[in-house]
């Protein structure tokens, strides 16, 4: 059961996706505060009153190509406090450097079919609420076959790549240490590492930053 | 082989050359008397009839009779054309009514051309046609006959009288042969000159070539227009329809996890689950197959790249290109890179495959190289059949190199505009 009870606006043009959403939600225990099916009235509805987090679909109408995810950004400008969910039906590139132009704050970007794990959904909601970022462990996998040998990345060692992999899905050290079978104070090491070696920004959030260093390659 | 070539072949009077020119020429006698006769009634009747609607309607109507006359010639031509005369006319549209196809017709430059070759075959040609044939004829036939004629009464050829049969025997060795031969080239040549003349009236001009050539595209071109329409209505109607339906059955088998019981029957919801998100996972796969959302939503590039990181080998990619390409452009390069991908990770055993496409002088460029064992062909199987016939549609190529051992380079050309 959520620690919290957050306010949410939910932006999704398929009723059937709509409601489904709505229910789980409301199940948890979250306030669904408004209910939106495109973009321009996601956007004046949390202008009126920011709710705590925002989920919205990429694609919705009038042009179904990604308006949701350009709503996400104006919101993302203008009240950067409020955290943003992404559901996207695929793993899009082209959706994801958009997301990962933003450096601060909470976000995340899951595959629809991720919401069917209900516990492991809220679980993100939450994260994504308290500021972290949760990218699914589907476009992680895609970046990894992808990343470049000469990027900052080059410095870690395998085993601080595979702990930083687990943080951009969102884990917390205590999670990591499980699927490592290491203890969390070794993860603990390890994290401190990667963000000396990436020589992070001392003004952002490290986890965040060292996340965005990490998917970027 | 035209009528010059046989003119010039050492074999020519051996040859049923000469004989096709003597039946081409004789039969523009009645094919031109009758052009004439039509042509000058029809234009007779017209002027007669002009002030009330139906003069009008024949005048309007010569240009037809020019096509039927193109018609005819175009066929007889066959006598000493092998090759026959193509048609200049436009191909039209089965769509078209009747009307709107004899309309079309009048209006075509090739018709009135048509007519002024009537004319010309009304007024020239069959006259000397006539004249050329019908002397050769003659002359050849008498010489021929000469023994016979000669052997019953007398016969003035030039300064000779001939009064025997023996006489007319000699007059026949001695100017037979070189009469033959005259005529036969004489007779070639005309042909010939004739032959070339209706080829340049009714055959089609450069322009008209290239036209019927570029109709030709197009209507391929339509056809892959259409398949391509109806592949992203499948996929529309797949995405936002079936898609959406699973994801929503996903939602509410979590939802029931979390309120059945322990037990026998949360078992089976968890298993509905899995099952349900199994299905997903091959509509997805399905989905791509037919066309790809992200090619639709951003582009050949995105696609390309969301291709290459599901391939099992790193796959390095480098594009260039400058916006949006027509989209079955788009499409069919996309599943070249797609097929091609697939063949690398299946038979290339390759270490590492790159992609690579840019636009050069309006050609979308695409190569995509491996470094593995080489020996690749289209058409054993490997699917790019489908698609070079789908390129070739479009005025694009596919190359394969090959060699054993490797590498193996594909390039794919493709114009980038529909229909240049």
């Amino acid at each position: 059961m959520p620690t919290r009870r957050l306010s949410i606006v939910l932006a999704e043009d398929s009723l059937l996706l709509r409601e489904g959403l709505a229910s789980i939600l409301d199940r948890a225990g979250h306030e669904v505060r408004d209910t939106v099916g495109d973009g321009d009235t996601l956007l004046a509805v949390v202008r009126k009153d920011p709710p705590d987090v925002v989920i919205t679909d990429v694609r919705m109408p009038p042009g179904h190509s990604d308006e949701g995810l350009r709503a996400a950004a104006a919101i993302r400008a203008e009240l950067p406090s409020i955290g943003i969910l992404v559901l996207s039906q695929y793993v899009a590139d082209a959706y994801l450097s958009s997301l990962l132009e933003t450096t601060t704050g909470g976000i995340g970007y899951l595959l629809k079919d991720r919401v069917g794990h209900v516990a492991e959904f809220l679980e993100s909601l939450e994260r994504v609420a308290d500021g972290g970022m949760v990218v699914d462990p589907e476009v992680v996998r895609q970046l990894l076959a992808r990343r470049r040998n000469d990027g900052p990345l080059s410095a870690l060692t395998p085993r601080e790549l595979e702990v930083l992999a687990l943080m951009a899905e969102g884990r917390v050290n205590a999670s990591i240490a499980e699927q490592l079978v290491v203890s969390e104070a070794a993860v603990r090491k390890h994290v401190g590492n990667i963000f000396a070696k990436l020589q992070l920004d001392e003004g952002l959030d490290r986890r965040v930053s060292a996340v965005l260093t990490y998917l970027r390659g | 082989m035209t009528p010059w070539a046989a003119l010039a072949s050492p074999r020519y009077l051996l040859s049923p050359w000469p004989w096709r020119g003597y039946a081409y020429l004789f039969s523009s006698v009645p094919v031109g008397v009758l052009t004439f006769a039509i042509l000058i009634v029809s234009a007779a009747l017209s002027i007669v009839l002009s002030p009330i609607l139906i003069g009008v309607l024949l005048l309007t109507s010569f240009p037809l009779i020019g096509v039927a006359i193109g018609r005819v010639e175009r066929w007889r031509a066959g006598l000493v054309l092998v090759d026959g005369i193509k048609t200049p006319h436009a191909a039209m549209p089965a769509s078209l009514s009747v009307r709107e196809k004899l309309k079309f017709r009048r209006r075509e430059q090739a018709s009135l051309r048509s007519v002024g070759y009537g004319f010309v075959l009304g007024v020239l040609v069959w006259p000397v046609s006539a004249a050329v044939a019908g002397l050769s004829a003659t002359v050849l036939l008498i010489t021929l006959g000469a023994p016979i004629i000669a052997a019953n009464e007398q016969m003035g050829m030039g300064p000779w009288i001939l009064d025997s049969a023996r006489e007319g025997l000699i007059f026949l060795v001695a100017f037979g042969p070189p009469f033959f031969v005259v005529s036969s080239y004489l007779v070639g040549v005309v042909a010939g000159a004739e032959a070339s003349l209706a080829k340049t009236m009714l055959g089609p001009r450069q322009d008209e070539l290239q036209r019927n050539l570029a109709e030709l595209r197009r209507s391929r071109l339509d056809l892959v227009d259409a398949f391509e329409t109806e592949r992203v209505r499948i996929e529309r109607h797949l995405h936002d329809g079936v898609q959406q339906r699973l994801v929503g059955l996903t939602m509410t088998l979590g939802l029931a996890e979390l309120d059945v019981p322990e037990g026998e029957g949360r078992r089976l919801v968890v298993k509905a689950h899995a099952e349900a998100e199994a299905a997903l996972a091959d509509l997805r796969e399905a989905v791509r197959g037919i066309h790809p959302r992200v090619l639709v939503d951003h582009g050949l590039e995105a696609a390309v790249r969301e291709v290459a990181d599901r391939s099992p080998l790193p796959v390095t990619v480098q594009m260039a290109l400058p916006s949006r390409l027509p989209s079955p452009i788009e499409a069919a390069a996309y599943f070249v890179v797609s097929e091609a991908l697939a063949n690398v990770g299946k038979h290339a055993q390759a270490t590492h495959c790159e992609v690579a496409g840019w636009v050069d002088r309006r050609q979308l460029v695409i190569t995509i190289t491996d470094d593995g064992i080489g020996g690749a062909r289209a058409g054993a199987g490997t699917g790019l059949t489908g698609l070079v016939t789908r390129l070739d549609a479009l005025g694009g190529t596919l190359v394969i190199d090959s060699p054993p051992g490797g590498p193996t380079r594909l390039r794919m050309e493709c114009p980038c505009r529909l229909g240049d």
